[in-house]
Order: structure tokens, then sequence, then C-alpha cells
């Protein structure tokens, strides 16, 4: 199926001018409005970005898990260089659990509360016909100890009300990782989490990366949890990229107003109101992507913004900035200025 | 030294746990622990812990919303629990507190003015001109303008109903504002913006808050005192600056070393402390951080460690027997 010469010169993951649309009783609105992004093997790629800015339904469309109401209208998804969404859906659905996984916010919502912890990741094993009855329990409780799971025997046979957030969010990468994919998708794993239980999660999900070679594409609102883990970081508002790059470059040279923005409004370590600092705020809320909006999206908000920025939507550039390994924003005017 | 405008000393809030059919009580948990906390006139404590430490109970029990099992809580230097039916519905009126889910703390039936009249009306206060007036400057002092009186809790975004929740904790004009979580359920983008707005009313109106978050970051940006909690007691506390510089107890430096910092050339800290928050029902004896603590001795698993001085300048309380 797949061209082992294309596996050593294609990326593992490449997307395309990604549209993903919404059909909702007011219209359509396009979630995803013509996303490009890549991730390399063994790369953390983050998708950052607030509420409604596409980024989780950037992830549902590469895992190929969204609603009914939702379809990708263009673009592609390249796995490997094949593009997934040509693929007959049988054989989709036999890339995810296998060489693609997911895991999401919720761990609470995300397991099956009626059935024990052992025989939800057992399933896994099944479904993919990757290990028989007997065996599968061995390899179960291997991973369980994989994802540092204490007493994995007794926990084998628990149910999941039975197990801490932080549990629950390990069994998830468990049953993810199970098949050894060449892609894992993190919606917000740690968002629900205690920060001691997100510290140890991001641990363990670099130290199975290491150990496995593993892309991950991590989607998040915590640009702190950005600077933790990621290789690369693409920045999203109102479905659309508006900066990317090497993480040293957008977290340390962000060129795109919005990225700038977001980084002045966090308190750094040290800061503190007696100082006088005041954070920055960005005016306004997110527009709803059921308006339509010429020019730059960004624009009502922006402190930078001119007559330009009204009537012409800006195009992902490279910019000056930083060590310009692929780093590029969607501004007229971004700082530093373009490349 | 002045009298503090809100004391808790030795507070404990102890909850049922009820099994069976017959709801029998089988157990007592209690969610706050002998803590002993101030805010003094002006002042910002920020009370920080993870999930089931009993920072939103403690925040509860300030507030008067639940009653303490045990110790005292003080109103400009008065016992509430002494107070008569008016002394009571004063500090109601002097102690306030904005709760952190904008969507589920403001009526969905009422609209925005509804909302704000309600203190004034539970306060049997008059209303007419003059608290229409005061409403429309709440709305004001908040950010918003008066046409949002007329607007439904749903009309208005996550940011724009927390501005209604602390316009309502405003409408009083209390002393102490009890903040909890309020900023975690907004956007980041909306978050600087209430933050902001905090700072200033705290300013302008002279105001105390106890500011009860997760979000180490923030809280070392707002407070100028923090009280550490784990399983419900009080581990640690110190002027801000003081803890987040020299943290001493074992749980206050693991829990600041896994904030995710937004240095991405930061030095990673090294292995993150294992293991999760006992429940309250089977805490450990001893120590209650003994089963995650990576210093943990003999006399941990017996003893309890009393919050004592461990520095008399702040003062820095700890409640660790390698302090």
């Amino acid at each position: 199926m797949i061209d082992p010469v294309d596996m050593r010169s294609d990326p593992l993951l490449q997307v395309d001018a990604l549209v993903t649309s919404f059909r909702t009783p007011r219209g359509t609105l396009r979630a995803v409005d013509g996303v490009s992004l890549s991730v390399e093997r063994g790369q953390t790629v983050c998708i950052a970005g607030e509420s409604g800015c596409g980024k989780s339904v950037t992830a549902l469309s590469v895992m190929g898990l969204l609603p009914d109401v939702a379809r990708v209208e263009s673009g592609a998804i390249r796995f490997n260089g094949v593009d997934v969404l040509a693929l007959p859906p049988a054989e989709r659905r036999g890339l995810r659990g296998r060489a693609l996984a997911m895991i999401f916010q919720e761990p609470m919502t995300a397991l099956n509360p009626v059935l024990t912890i052992g025989h939800q990741v057992a399933e896994v094993f099944a479904i993919h016909g990757t290990a028989g009855r007997r065996e599968a329990r061995e390899k179960v409780l291997a991973l369980l100890r994989q994802v540092k799971i204490p007493d994995v025997e007794r926990r084998y046979d628990e149910y999941p009300h039975q197990m801490s957030g932080g549990m629950k969010q390990r069994v998830m990468i468990a049953m993810a990782l199970a098949n050894r994919p060449e892609l894992l998708i993190a919606d917000e794993p740690t968002t629900a989490l205690d920060v001691t239980i997100q510290a140890q999660v991001l641990h363990l999900l670099k130290e199975l990366q290491r150990e496995l070679g593993t892309g991950i594409v991590f989607v998040t609102h915590d640009l702190a949890v950005v600077a933790e883990i990621a290789d690369r970081v693409v920045v999203m508002y109102g479905g659309r990229v508006v900066e990317q790059g090497s993480v040293l470059d957008v977290l340390e040279h962000a060129a795109h107003p919005y990225t700038r923005g977001l980084l002045a409004a966090r308190p750094r370590p040290g800061q503190t109101r007696h100082d006088g600092h005041r954070l920055n705020v960005i005016p306004g809320t997110v527009p709803s992507p059921l308006v339509q909006i010429d020019g730059c999206r960004y624009q009502a908000r922006c402190p930078r913004a001119q007559a330009r920025c009204r009537v012409d939507a800006p195009a992902l550039a490279r910019v000056a900035q930083g060590a310009a390994d692929g780093h590029a924003a969607a501004c007229h005017f971004p700082e530093g200025g373009l490349a | 030294m002045s009298v503090p405008l809100l004391q808790a000393d030795a507070l404990s809030v102890e909850f049922p746990v009820r099994r069976g059919l017959l709801r029998r009580e089988v157990a007592r948990l209690r969610a706050v622990n002998q803590v002993s906390v101030e805010v003094r006139a002006g002042a910002v404590l920020g009370i920080v812990g993870e999930s089931g430490c009993g920072k939103t109970t403690l925040g509860r029990a300030m507030v008067g919303l639940y009653p303490p099992t045990s110790g005292i809580l003080r109103i400009e230097g008065r016992d509430f629990a002494t107070l008569d039916e008016a002394g009571r519905r004063q500090m109601t009126r002097d102690v306030q507190m904005v709760f952190q889910d904008p969507f589920a703390s403001l009526n969905p039936r009422k609209r925005i003015r509804q909302i704000l009249e309600l203190p004034f009306e539970a306060h049997g206060l008059p209303g007419g001109e003059a608290r229409e007036t005061r409403i429309r400057e709440l709305v004001e002092l908040v950010g918003l303008a008066p046409e949002h009186l007329d607007r439904w809790p749903h009309e208005l975004s996550g940011g724009q109903r927390q501005r209604i929740g602390i316009a309502r904790a405003l409408a009083l004009a209390p002393k102490v504002v009890v903040l909890d979580e309020p900023l975690s359920a907004l956007d980041m983008s909306i978050q600087s913006q209430v933050l902001n707005l905090l700072v200033e009313l705290r300013q302008r109106l002279n105001l105390s808050y106890v500011f009860i978050s997760h979000d180490l970051s923030i809280v070392e940006y707002l407070c100028d005192t923090v009280a550490v909690m784990y399983l419900g007691r009080v581990v640690e506390s110190a002027p801000a600056a003081e803890l987040f510089a020299s943290p001493r107890h074992p749980y206050t430096q693991a829990l600041l070393a896994a904030v995710p910092n937004p240095d991405p050339r930061r030095e990673r800290p090294g292995r993150p402390l294992e293991g999760d928050v006992p429940g309250l029902l089977n805490a450990p004896r001893g120590c209650t951080f003994n089963t995650r603590c990576p210093r943990v001795e003999a006399r941990c698993r017996e003893n309890v460690p009393e919050l004592r001085v461990i520095d008399t300048e702040g003062p820095h309380l700890g409640a660790c027997h390698l302090l």
C-alpha cells in the first residue's frame, strides 16, 4: 500500500490547504480554512490557539473522526505520501489505532465505564488482529507498565471510575501506543489534569517518543506547554494558520501580532503587578466563524491593522525574524517585516 | 499590627459520607483541616493547590457558605459564629464571592439587570432610581455598557459573563472578594482582560482579595501572600515573592517545578513528582504528602508536621519535619 521509496522522502504527515466545514442551522461554517502543515518522524508539532480557532477540527480531520455534520471540502492529507482522503473507508479505518492514533482531552469520557481497563486496552489488539487472546493479556500488562501505571496486575481488572484522571490518561496513551503508531495526535491531553500530573504526562509522552520515534501532533491552548514539548509550532486563529515555525522562532521572535499578543497576555515567571507591570490585553473577542470577514480575520483586534488588512487576506509568507527555518506568518505587517 | 479583615483560625470543614439504603453516615470527610489564613486590608491572598486540596471549600467557608465544623472565622476581629442576624447580614455584604464558571453562576432565565438587582433585593435595600443608577455604575465599572443590562446571560461571551459575576459581587460594596478560579473558564486572550480589571478594581475600590487558583503564574503576578494547600491542610505560606523565589516545602517545590515554563530554552527539570494525590478518605498517616515526597523519612509516616514559622521574615510558614 505504501511505497517504501516514498516513506523516506515524504514527511510523515503533510496537510495541504485543508478546508473542513460544518453544516449548522445558520449556514455552513468553515472551521478549518486552508490549513497546511507537516510533521516529520519523531517530531512534535504543536497546534496552538484559543477555542474555536479550528485546532481540534484540524486534528479530527487528519484522524478521519469528524462528526456527521462536518466534512472535508478540499485539500489533501498525506500520510507517508499517501492521500488518506482518497483511501476506501476500510483502509482508512485500518490506519486508525494502528499507524495513526489519538488521545483526547477528557480521559473520563473517552473510556468505556462498563468495561475493565484490561479489556479495553486488549480490544486494540483484537480489532487489528495484532495479538491473540492469551498473548493480549501479557501485551496489555507490558503496555500499562510502559506508561508507568503502578500495580498493573490489579489495575488490569479495575474500571475507569476507580482510577484518577492522570491514570486514565495513561491508559488512553497505552491504548494509543498499543500498535506502535507512527503518528500520535494528542488533543489537549493535559488540560483536564492537575499541574503535577500534567508534568508526568508530558514527561511520559517525550520518553515514549524517544523510544518509539513517534511523530506527535499536540493540540493545546497553552503556550507554556508548547515551550515544554514542541519542536515546531503552528498558531491558528479563525480557522487559519497565522504563524508557524520552530518553537524558538515562534516563542522568541513571534512575528504575527496575534502570537505576540497572546505571549504578552500571560505573566512570565517573576513578573508581578507590584512592578507596575500590566498584562497585554487583546481587545474584543474571537469573531464568529459564521460572520463573513473580508481581509485578515484578526484585523478588528489587531493593534497594527491598516487599511489593506480590511480588504486583503494575508497569505502565509516567510518572515525576516528568527532563524528563518520555515518561519512564516500570515500578516501584511509582521514584526520585523517579511523576508 | 492592625486586625485582619478576614481571618480563618484553625478552621475545619467536614462533610458526612453517606452510604447504603438508609444513607447512614459511614465516615466524615475533612475537606479543610485546621487552616489558618488571613487577609489584610488592600491585600491579595492566594490559595493554591491541586484538585481536592480543599481550596474551594475553604473559599466558600470564608464567605459563610459552609459552616465550619471547628475553628473560628473572624471578620474584622469579630467571631462570625457569635454575630446576631444583623451582624451576619452585614458580614455577607462585606465578604462576597465570584465563582469559577460564569456559565453556571448566572441564572439563564434572568436578564442581566435582574441578576444585578438580586443582591439589593436579598438585603432589602431600596429600589427605584438610586438602585438603577448604582446598577448602571456597576456595569460600567466592569467595562460593560448599560445596554448589556437588557441582555440574557446566553447573549454574552464568557468574559462578559465573568464581568457580570464580578459586578454582582461588587454590588453591595464589599471589603473582601473571594475569587474562586475566576479566570480558568476563559480563553487566553480574555484572561488578561479580566485579570487587569481585577487589578484595577482592587486599586480603585481598595478591595482585598482571596484569589483561589491552580494557575501559579497568575498567582505569582497578582498575590501578596500565598498559602499552598495539600489534602485539606496548608503546607506552606509566605509572601508571594519569597514563596516563588525559595519554596521550602517539598510539595511546593514539586508544584512549582511542574508549572510549564514559557521559556523554550529553559533546562527542563528531571523526573516529575510521582504518583497521585491520595483520596481524603484514605489519606496516609503522618504527613499526608509522605506517599509522594522525594525526601520522606520514617518520622513523616508517623507524625503530622505542624505548620510553624520557619523564617520570621514574612513570616514564612511550613509544615514539614525536614524544615
